[in-house]
Parts: C-alpha cells; structure tokens; sequence
C-alpha cells in the first residue's frame, strides 16, 4: 500500500515542482528522490508497516510475491532514472510531467500486482496505460509519434473495452468480482459465461502485454514513441502487466487450467513465432527490440501457463533479467544517432566498456548460460514442463530462442567483428558506472539467481 | 581440490589476462596459468590422490542442483588432455601475433575453464552450464581472430551448437521431474527408471545436441568451415579438445541414462558414423588446403569413436577412451604443423607447396612421425585405439567393421599424398626460401611425438585409469 500511495502522491509533488523548479535538469533528482521513497515504501510493505493498514474489504492483498515483485520494478526504475534521466529532459519542455505520468504508472503497477478484486485490476490496468498514451506522444513535433499515441490509444480503449466486458461476464456467472469467489465454481448453467468472461480478459491482457496476435500495435508504438520512453513501456510496464495477468490466473482460475491452457499455449506460441521470426528482418535496432520485446513476452507467457511455484519465481526471475538488460541497451540506443545496425559498427573499438556491458545485455536476452536471462528462461521452461503435457510447446520455445541468437547477436557481430567508425557517443563515467552495475547485476543473477529467489520463502 | 584448481586457475587467470596489456606479457602470463594447471593436474596423477578429484559446494538448492565436480577414469584422462594440450598451444603459437593479444588470450584460458568443467561436472544442470560457457569464448576467438568468411562461418557453428544444446535442456529438464529427489546430480539422474517411450526420445534431445559437437554425418556441415576460417590456435582447441566434448557426454550421459534407448538406436548411430567416416575420407581426398583436410580426416576418425562407443562391448568402449586421448595429441600435432608451414610459406595449399623436406628436414620428420600416427601405424597411440575399436565394431557387426575399414586405406591415401606433396617433389620459388624451425618449436612437436610413442608402446597406464568407465557403461547394459 505505501507504493502505490506514494508513487501517487510523488506524482503529484512532480507536477508541483514542475511549477516551482525552473531548472529543467532537476526533474532527474526529484524523481530519484521519490522512486529512492518507493524503495523504502516498498520495503516497509514488505516488513508489514504500511500507511494505511487495511485491505479494503479484501480488494487488495499482500503477497510476498507480488510485493517482491514490485522491488524488482523499483530498482529497475532507479536503474531507468539513472541511465536515461538525462534522455527524459530532452524530449520535450515539459520533463517534470513526464516524470509525473511515469509515477502515476508505478501506482498502478502498484495496484495490479496487490488487486484481489476484478475492479482493482481493471483500474491498475487503466491507471498504467493512459499515461503511456500521452508519454508516447510527448514529443509533440514528430509526427510519428504523434500517429503512435492515436493508434496506441484507439486500440488500447479496445482492449479497455473487451476488459470491462469480460469483468462484466465473470460477474454475471459468479456474482463477484472476487478473485477468491471466481474460483468457487459458478453454477453449471453460467459456465459458458465464465469461459467468455476468462477468454475476454485475456485477450485484453494479451493486447497489453504483446503477446501475438494482439501485438500489433507494439512495434509502431515502440518506434513512433521517443525512445526513452519505449525503453520505460518495454520493461517495466509490460513486467507489471504481467504480474496482473499471472495473478489472475493462478489465484482465480487456477482450478479451471482445462479450460483456457489451451488457448494460452497457442497464445504462446504465435508470439514467440511472430516476434522471433519479425525481429530477425528488421533493419533497426529499435526496432527489433520492439519485436523482440514480443519474442520475450512469449517466454513470460511460460509462467501464465504453467500456472505453480516455479511460475511465480520463474516470472520475477525474468522480470529482472529482461528489464535490466533491456534498460541497458536503450540507454545506449538513446545516445546513439543511427539506430540502424551498422550504426553498431565497430562500437567495441571507440566504446570498449559500453561495448562488453551491451554484449552482456544482450547476451541476457538470448538467454545464454552465467548471464540471468539463462535462468529465468530456464525458470518459466521448467514450470512448463513440470505440468507434465505440452512438451511440444517447449520444445518449440527452445528452438524459437535459438532463432533470437539471430539477432541479437547481429549487434554484437556488429561491435566486435564489423569495421565502421563507430558513433561519437557521449557517455559520461557516472553513466559507464551505472553501466557496470547493470552487467554485474545481470552476471550476478545468472551465476546465482538464489540471492533474489530466496527473499520469496525468507525475509 | 584438484577438480575445482583445474577450473578456477585457468578461470581466474584469464580473467587477470584481459588487464595485461603488453602482448609479451599477456603471452608469458597465459602460458605460465596453463603450466600451472597442467602442473595441479600431473601432481594429482603422481599422487594417486582419489579425494581431490571431487569436490561439491551449495549452488542452486531450490533446484536441487549443486556445484558437484567428479573426475572419474574417462575424465581424468580428458582433463590431463586440456591440461597437457594448453601449454603446447600456446608454445607452438607463439610467434603468431594477434590484435589485442590480452583478450585473444584471456579467452583462451575461458575457454580452457569451461571445456574442463564440462569433463568434470557430476551435476546435470552445471554440466549444461559448463556446456554453453565453453561455447561462447570461442565464438568470440572465431569471430574475432578468424579469416574472411570468420563472421558468418563461426555463426552457423554457434546455431547449430546453440540449438543442440537448447533441446538437451528440455530433455535434462524432464529428467530433472522424474528424479525420486528432484535433484541433478548425476547418482540421482542414472537412478530415474524411464519407459521405453521416454528413453527414445530423451535419447535423441540429448544425442543432438552431441552429434553437432562431435560431430557425427550429417551434423558436420559446420566443422570444416569453422576449423578453416579460424585461426590455429583455437582450430587446436576445437579439434583437439572441445570435439571431445560431444564424445565424453556420450559415455558420462548418454549412455547410461538411456541404455534400452543406446541399444535400440545403436544401427543407426553406428550407421551414421559409418557413412561419416567413409564421407568425410572421400572429401579429405579432393582437398587442396591442408587444414580442410585434416578438419575432414578428423570427422572420419570421430565418427570411428562415435561408432564405437555404441558397438556394447568393452574392446570398442577400451578402444574409444584410449583414443580420445590420441586423437586429441595427433591432431594437435598436425595443426602446430600446419601453423608452423603457414606461418613460413603464408599458404596451406598443398598445390602451391612443394620440397620442403629439403629445406626443413626437422620439421618433416616430426611431421612423418605425426601424419603415420594419424594414420594409426603400430607402434603409435592411434594403432592401439583403432585396432580395439575396429575390433568392438567387428563384434558387433561385421559389416559396419568392413566399410568403416575402407577409412583406414583412405587415410592412408590421403595422408601420404599430403607429405608427398607439401615436403618431397621439387622446390619452387616459395619453398625454396624457406628454412628450419626453432628449436622451441621442435620442442613442443617433441612432446607430441613422445607421447606417440610412449602411448603406442606402453598404453596399460591409460586403461588402468578407464576401467572403472567402461565398467560402468558395460553394467547399465545389463
């Protein structure tokens, strides 16, 4: 509860000091502030002190998980504000509102990860998505971007819309919007409504999180929308969403995997397929990471699918690994002028540190042993294959990652191997501290992922 | 202590290389950390001592992996192999110059780390880690030092690899689930009882995932490129060392996970193998580049052991530990050969070479003495492994021992054809001005001419050290 209260309040004193603070460069250090306060809000959760200590009739509840998982999403975006502060200011004249809207975010990331009522979903849902809108066209004099937020938010108030029906089914079958009343199966005569309700809310979920065939929208907006903003709706908005979807999943229809198990696993599939196979013919690394950002959101479809303890884990594994490196490359991507990859040329002879933290990076997202994209992807294939059947989908899964190699390794081919001149880029030593923070992170988790894993069963 | 030196020297060590700057420095620092491995290793030899050659730490408890190294016969021998190999590839390579020299070397010894750790690891999931960490410093060594099609050709040898590797872990994974303790230790692993249905295709995860780093026909496709585009140095480490990585899982994994599966499919791994062999001698025939030769002549000799280690009877099993070993010496000597004729004459192809036995008589003699090993003449080590080889696949099936003969005249063929040409016939213009090598570079060719002979004269010492293997592989057969 203090998160979610104090990213909303800390929204608020952003937008005050927008009015107060003329100095555009201090933004960066009133949001470092507030996220450093949602770091120890967050922590006191986590220990039971909150603000205010109620669940509101059972709205809202207080996993460890879900709290976990929401340190995760802190530090990812302490890691963000960090790295890509800087990049924030100079999008448009307006950095202190932009913060403000990241925070309103981080409310409702807040709210998704903690909801034990329909209705608190839905408003989390609503509460992450809305500011995205805006902040995609925020630079107000690209027109690309401006097309991006049209279209971002036309479907997105689609989806909204098959959301609010599918809420409305569940509740017609069952009579609640409670999650722990949706698993009390409704009666015989309403089951049909309950697997429309269930179909409902997961394509709309679907569409938030990319996962194929709702993903069309991601790589225009990822591209249209200022890159340091992509960067922020690539990892930590879709991590939240994603920890809504498997909390729906596992604490309300858990019961019920026959029905709907199906229908994720070819979710699953189409979108490692279409983002794999896409981001392997793009020409830009924006957008590849647009399409790759998809291929990983197959992989965390994994832990929606499987549905058990090692989901659970395997997801907050996966929530670090894929935002810090994701974070990571985007921070370089954003100082870069040429996106495309030759634009990578030659980068580890002008730039050898940012060279070696990016082939970390990206290593992590193939998934390559002793970086922590190998575990967590080891994480969600091993809940899936726990269940016992639909080994096909892992199997596929695997092969799909081997396609990402592909790609990714085509940056790291550039740096290394390609002659170029390699871009001016500058970045300055704070900016290849925190880079090495990044990859120490990422190795630190793929040689020992036990130091996050154990704060789930230990305090 | 040993079995964790053996992986943390040459780890740490080449972490330390990449801050050495100076090339000189960089060369003394790495050959000095393989001395010293190989000196933890021969120690432990000489001392018989059992007790360092395991040792296990916490790693992963939730997942019931640990971080459990284990020498048993088959890889002491493969890890005395690495250690010994290093240090004559650095000493053979050493006039050889490459940009940035500390990464170049750095690398090296990961890689050094990680092929040890595969022959060590006694936990599936640290085997597989193992697995791919070996993979990856050579991908850069490829990449990066290699020649002009280096970028593409290492690619492909990196996916197909990559993608072994991906469907092993599905099959390791599924392993893991049926487990009595959910653990991955390999007591636990060996103990899973399986069905019929699920050794079949666990089988064939695994065995991919081996057949490519072998590699067996038609899984090769990647191995003559690879060995010709990249530079010596790591040809020699892939050759030599990382194929045995593909053959060791077959007999530390494979094997005795699925016996029921090993037996049913033996027709066609053997099979494959066969054709391989006769494939890859017929290939190695129509080179011009000697190194494309030897990467052929090497799939004909792998696919002889891939054989082998399926034919269930312990001549063949003997035959293909003793053998992992020689091969792994033989081939390096060709390489350090080849190096040094390149390295002299800035050419590998046998057309443009000619009369070198003239000008480099030390060089051809060595060189014979390597080429007649390769082409297994008694007396040498590859004479003993073949012989009980073709002697297991005779056993087994007398056919598959009379085609997969035919590799040997082939060999034959090839091999002598090669040291007509490039040392006997008439000089030419660039062969005439060539002269004699060093004499540290007869040195390091000496070690492996010694150990030709020693190990062709007297083997009991290596079939002392992998009885327990074979033992173990023949009783899951049971």
């Amino acid at each position: 509860m203090n998160l979610i209260l104090i990213s909303a309040i800390w929204g608020i004193v952003m937008m005050f000091s927008g009015l107060f603070l003329k100095d555009k460069s201090s933004a960066k250090t009133v949001a470092l502030i507030g996220s450093i306060a949602l770091l120890i809000g967050n922590f006191f959760d986590l220990s039971g002190k909150m603000i205010i200590d109620s669940n509101f009739n059972g709205m809202l509840q207080y996993e460890r998980f879900g709290l976990l998982f929401l340190t995760v999403l802190v530090l990812a975006l302490i890691m963000y504000i960090l790295l890509s502060g800087k990049d924030v200011e100079a999008v448009g004249n307006h950095p202190f509102e932009y913060f403000a809207l990241i925070f309103f975010v981080m409310s409702g990331a807040g709210l998704v990860a903690l909801f034990n009522n329909l209705l608190i979903l839905f408003i989390g849902i609503e509460i992450i998505s809305i500011p995205l809108y805006i902040l995609t066209g925020s630079d107000k004099r690209n027109l690309k971007g401006n097309e991006a937020a049209l279209k971002y938010f036309l479907m997105g108030s689609f989806s909204t819309g098959i959301m609010l029906m599918g809420i409305a089914f569940l509740y017609g079958a069952t009579g609640s919007f409670q999650l722990e009343q949706l698993l009390v199966t409704a009666q015989d005569d309403y089951q049909v409504f309950m697997l429309i309700g269930i179909v409902m809310i997961m394509v709309a979920l679907a569409f938030k999180v990319s996962a194929a065939p709702f993903h069309f929208w991601t790589p225009d907006v990822y591209d249209g929308a200022p890159t340091v903003f992509t960067s922020f709706m690539a990892t930590i908005v879709k991590a939240a969403v994603f920890i809504g979807f498997l909390n729906l999943f596992a604490n309300a229809f858990g019961d019920k995997t026959a029905n709907w198990q199906m229908t994720i696993a070819i979710i699953t599939a189409l979108t490692l397929f279409i983002g794999n196979i896409t981001a392997v013919y793009q020409q830009s690394v924006k957008r590849m990471l647009a399409y790759s950002s998809i291929a990983q959101a197959g992989f965390m479809m994994f832990a929606v699918f499987a549905i058990n303890d090692m989901s659970k884990q395997g997801l907050l594994l996966y929530a670090a690994a894929y935002c810090f490196a994701t974070i990571g490359i985007f921070a370089v991507l954003v100082k870069m002028k040429d996106y495309t990859f030759d634009g990578f040329n030659g980068l580890a002879k002008k730039q050898p540190l940012v060279a070696l933290v990016l082939t970390v990076c990206l290593l992590s997202l193939a998934g390559i042993p002793s970086t922590a994209g190998f575990f967590a992807k080891y994480f969600v294939l091993a809940a899936a294959v726990k269940t016992g059947t639909y080994l096909w989908l892992v199997i596929f899964a695997v092969v799909m990652a081997a396609v990402s190699v592909y790609y990714y390794f085509r940056v790291i081919q550039a740096m290394y191997f390609k002659e170029g001149e390699g871009q001016e880029l500058e970045v300055s030593a704070p900016f290849k501290g925190l880079l090495i923070v990044v990859a120490a992170v990422i190795i630190l988790l793929g040689v020992y992922p036990s130091i996050l894993l154990n704060w789930l069963t230990i305090y | 202590m040993t079995a964790l030196l053996l992986i943390l020297v040459p780890l740490i060590g080449g972490l330390v290389t990449f801050f050495v700057k100076q090339e000189s420095q960089a060369k003394l620092w790495s050959f000095v950390v393989s001395l010293v491995t190989l000196a933890a290793m021969s120690v432990n030899l000489l001392m018989h001592d059992e007790a360092g050659r395991s040792f296990t730490a916490e790693w992963l408890p939730m997942l019931g992996s640990s971080f459990a190294l284990q020498m048993d016969g088959a890889s002491t021998l493969l890890c005395f192999l690495t250690a010994l190999c290093y240090p004559i590839i650095f000493a053979s390579t050493w006039k050889s110059s490459y940009a940035s020299p500390n990464s170049f070397y750095g690398l090296m010894l990961l890689a050094q780390a990680g092929i040890t750790g595969v022959f060590l690891a006694a936990d599936g999931l640290l085997f597989y880690f193992f697995w791919e960490l070996a993979l990856i410093p050579v991908y850069f060594l490829c990449s990066k030092w290699g020649g002009e099609k280096r970028i593409a050709v290492t690619f492909k040898f990196f996916i197909y690899t990559f993608i072994g590797s991906l469907l092993m872990l599905v099959g390791l994974l599924y392993m893991y689930y049926q487990t009595a303790d959910l653990s991955f230790s390999m007591q636990s692993l060996y103990a899973v009882k399986l069905s019929g249905d699920q050794q079949s295709w666990l089988f064939w995860l695994f065995f991919i995932a081996f057949a490519v780093k072998m590699p067996v026909f038609p899984f090769h496709t990647w191995q003559p490129d690879t060995y010709e585009q990249s530079p010596t140095a790591v040809t020699m480490v892939l050759s030599a060392l990382m194929v045995k990585m593909g053959l060791f899982a077959v007999i530390r994994w494979l094997l005795p996970l699925f016996p029921d599966a090993a037996v049913q499919y033996d027709n066609v791994v053997i099979g494959l193998s066969v054709i391989g062999m006769i494939y890859a001698s017929i290939l190695a025939m129509q080179q011009d580049d000697i190194k494309r030769l030897i990467a052929y002549s090497s799939i004909a000799h792998i696919g002889l052991m891939a054989a082998a280690l399926f034919v269930n009877n312990e001549s063949g099993l003997q035959g293909a530990m003793i053998q992992l070993f020689s091969h792994g010496v033989n081939v390096l000597g060709m390489w350090i050969v080849i190096e040094l004729i390149e390295r002299r004459f800035g050419t590998r192809k046998m057309s443009e070479l000619g009369g070198l036995a003239q000008k480099a008589p030390g060089l051809t003699i060595l060189l014979v003495i390597v080429a007649l090993a390769n082409v297994a003449l008694p007396l040498t080590n590859a004479f003993i492994g073949e012989f009980l080889m073709f002697n297991g696949l005779f056993k087994f099936n007398v056919w598959y021992a009379a085609v997969g003969g035919l590799s040997i005249i082939l060999s034959a063929i090839y091999t002598l054809r090669m040291i007509q040409k490039v040392f006997y016939g008439n000089e030419n213009t660039l062969t005439a001005k060539g002269e004699d090598i060093t004499w540290f570079e007869k040195a390091s060719l000496a070690v492996i001419v010694v150990a030709i002979f020693v190990m062709g004269v007297y083997p009991k010492p290596v079939f002392e050290l992998t009885t327990d293997t074979v033992t173990l592989i023949l009783s899951v057969f049971k």
